[in-house]
């Protein structure tokens, strides 16, 4: 099968690529750019672990083909952090928000997707939004917890 | 969980696109939000050998309203539906339903073409467009034909479509003003699969009796089905409790055959299929202006 010529923007770089157009683009960015933040979970569009944005909006990337991904602004958990810890992490660390930790990048970009849309959601919006997303651990209370105390953070900031 | 290897062609323009699916016929599919035929490329239940990507198509991806009917894109991403003014205004049971298609990632992806072509017996909006009266607009490189959403729907993820046709939009008929509605299901989870669905749009007379009634029925048989016994019922009708609850015994009682699986067995769904029309022909019943 021919490959596609790909060129799309990872995390504010540049990249190019020739890619098969059964590589998703979960695929690419662990296996082509090295981005292993991005975690697969069930690799059919179940589990949300490898929610990453696209043009500012929160996918799945085993859902996506990397050919799709033609001239879109990717942001993966590796582009999220400045300096330090991006607030919405900061949180998730503080508030215990994780214990294996398999589950975090895509919890934390959903997270960040729906604080961007909403910076105030109430405790029901922040369940629905994560509910996309599945976490064995935690039972997701302290990730609720982080996202609110997230949203208070950000909030401070402006 | 990879998908099988394929061909990709990323067409500008329809008639592109449409050449491009003549030619290659029923090898080809065509690809829209990619959220349900992703995952069945990844489970290797769907092996063609060409991708036809639709998200580069200008055009395609626009809600107009003509007069008295919205005509949906074919690529409207349902993200997009749900935050539509226009679709909130004129069609909300469509702007609800919306709400309980998949998580919002998967509605920043999926489209409205897409959920009706690939005809999931559990969606959501197959069975609006049989209660709302849609049309589906179907082009192909020979023409372009107008399917009505009670022909369009023939089996477990089978529709009218032909080889080499493609879905473009839907024309939905606005509801008069004081039209009542509600969509109602059950999942295991907000965003699962519906178990049982139903959605109801209701119009009274002047007398407060059932003027109109669509029943739509989903995730219990093999399409969307239209309850047109319990419609017939309450024509003319007060709409009292005990109208509505011999209605929705009448909608549960028109499934032939539910469907049965892990989740919820054939008894089980036509139960609940009893209790979800309950539920929206009293919400629908309320909402609906005399």
């Amino acid at each position: 099968m021919a490959t596609v010529p790909i060129t799309l923007t990872v995390n504010g770089q540049a990249v190019r690529a020739e890619v098969e157009p059964r590589v998703t683009l979960a695929d690419f960015l662990r296996d082509e750019l090295g981005l292993t933040g991005t975690k697969l979970g069930c690799e059919h569009g179940v589990c949300g672990a490898c929610t990453v944005l696209v043009d500012g909006a929160a996918v799945r990337s085993c859902l996506i083909l990397a050919v799709q991904a033609e001239g879109a602004d990717v942001l993966t958990i590796e582009g999220l952090a400045g300096d330090g810890l991006h607030p919405v992490q900061e949180a998730f660390w503080e508030h215990h928000g994780l214990q294996c930790g398999f589950c975090t990048p895509g919890m934390v970009l959903t997270a960040y997707a729906l604080l961007q849309e909403r910076p105030s959601p109430s405790e029901e919006e922040i369940r629905e939004a994560l509910a996309g997303n599945l976490c064995r651990c935690t039972g997701y209370q302290n990730i609720v917890v982080a996202v609110r105390a997230a949203a208070e953070k950000l909030a401070g900031a402006r | 969980m990879k998908p099988p290897p394929f061909d990709y062609a990323r067409p500008r323009s329809l008639d592109e696109a449409l050449a491009t699916l003549a030619a290659h016929g029923a090898d080809a599919r065509p690809l829209a939000g990619g959220q349900s035929l992703i995952p069945l490329l990844s489970l290797r239940l769907a092996r063609p050998s060409l991708l036809v990507d639709l998200s580069f198509i200008p055009g395609l991806a626009s809600v107009q309203a003509e007069n008295g009917t919205t005509v949906l894109g074919a690529m409207v991403r349902q993200r997009a539906l749900e935050r539509d003014a226009q679709v909130a205004q004129r069609l909300p049971v469509l702007a609800e339903a919306t709400r309980l298609v998949g998580h919002p990632p998967i509605r920043n992806r999926g489209t409205v073409g897409g959920s009706l072509a690939h005809a999931d017996p559990s969606a959501e909006y197959p069975a609006l467009a049989l209660a709302l009266d849609a049309e589906l607009v179907v082009r192909s490189a020979s023409g372009e034909r107008v399917i009505p959403a009670r022909d369009f729907f023939v089996d477990l993820f089978t529709t009218a479509l032909a080889p080499g046709e493609l879905l473009t939009a839907v024309r939905i008929p606005v509801p008069p003003p004081g039209t009542g509605w509600s969509i109602q299901e059950i999942a295991r989870r907000h965003g699962d699969f519906a178990l049982a669905g139903a959605t109801v749009l209701l119009r009274k007379a002047s007398d407060g009796t059932c003027q109109h009634a669509a029943i739509a029925l989903f995730g219990v048989a093999t399409r969307p089905l239209r309850a047109s016994a319990a419609e017939q019922a309450l024509a003319g009708r007060p709409l009292t409790s005990e109208a509505i609850r011999e209605a929705a015994s009448l909608a549960a009682g028109w499934i032939d055959e539910p469907l049965s699986d892990v989740h919820g067995s054939a008894a089980y769904r036509r139960r609940m299929a009893e209790v979800v029309a309950r539920r929206a022909l009293e919400e629908a019943s309320r909402r609906a202006g005399a």
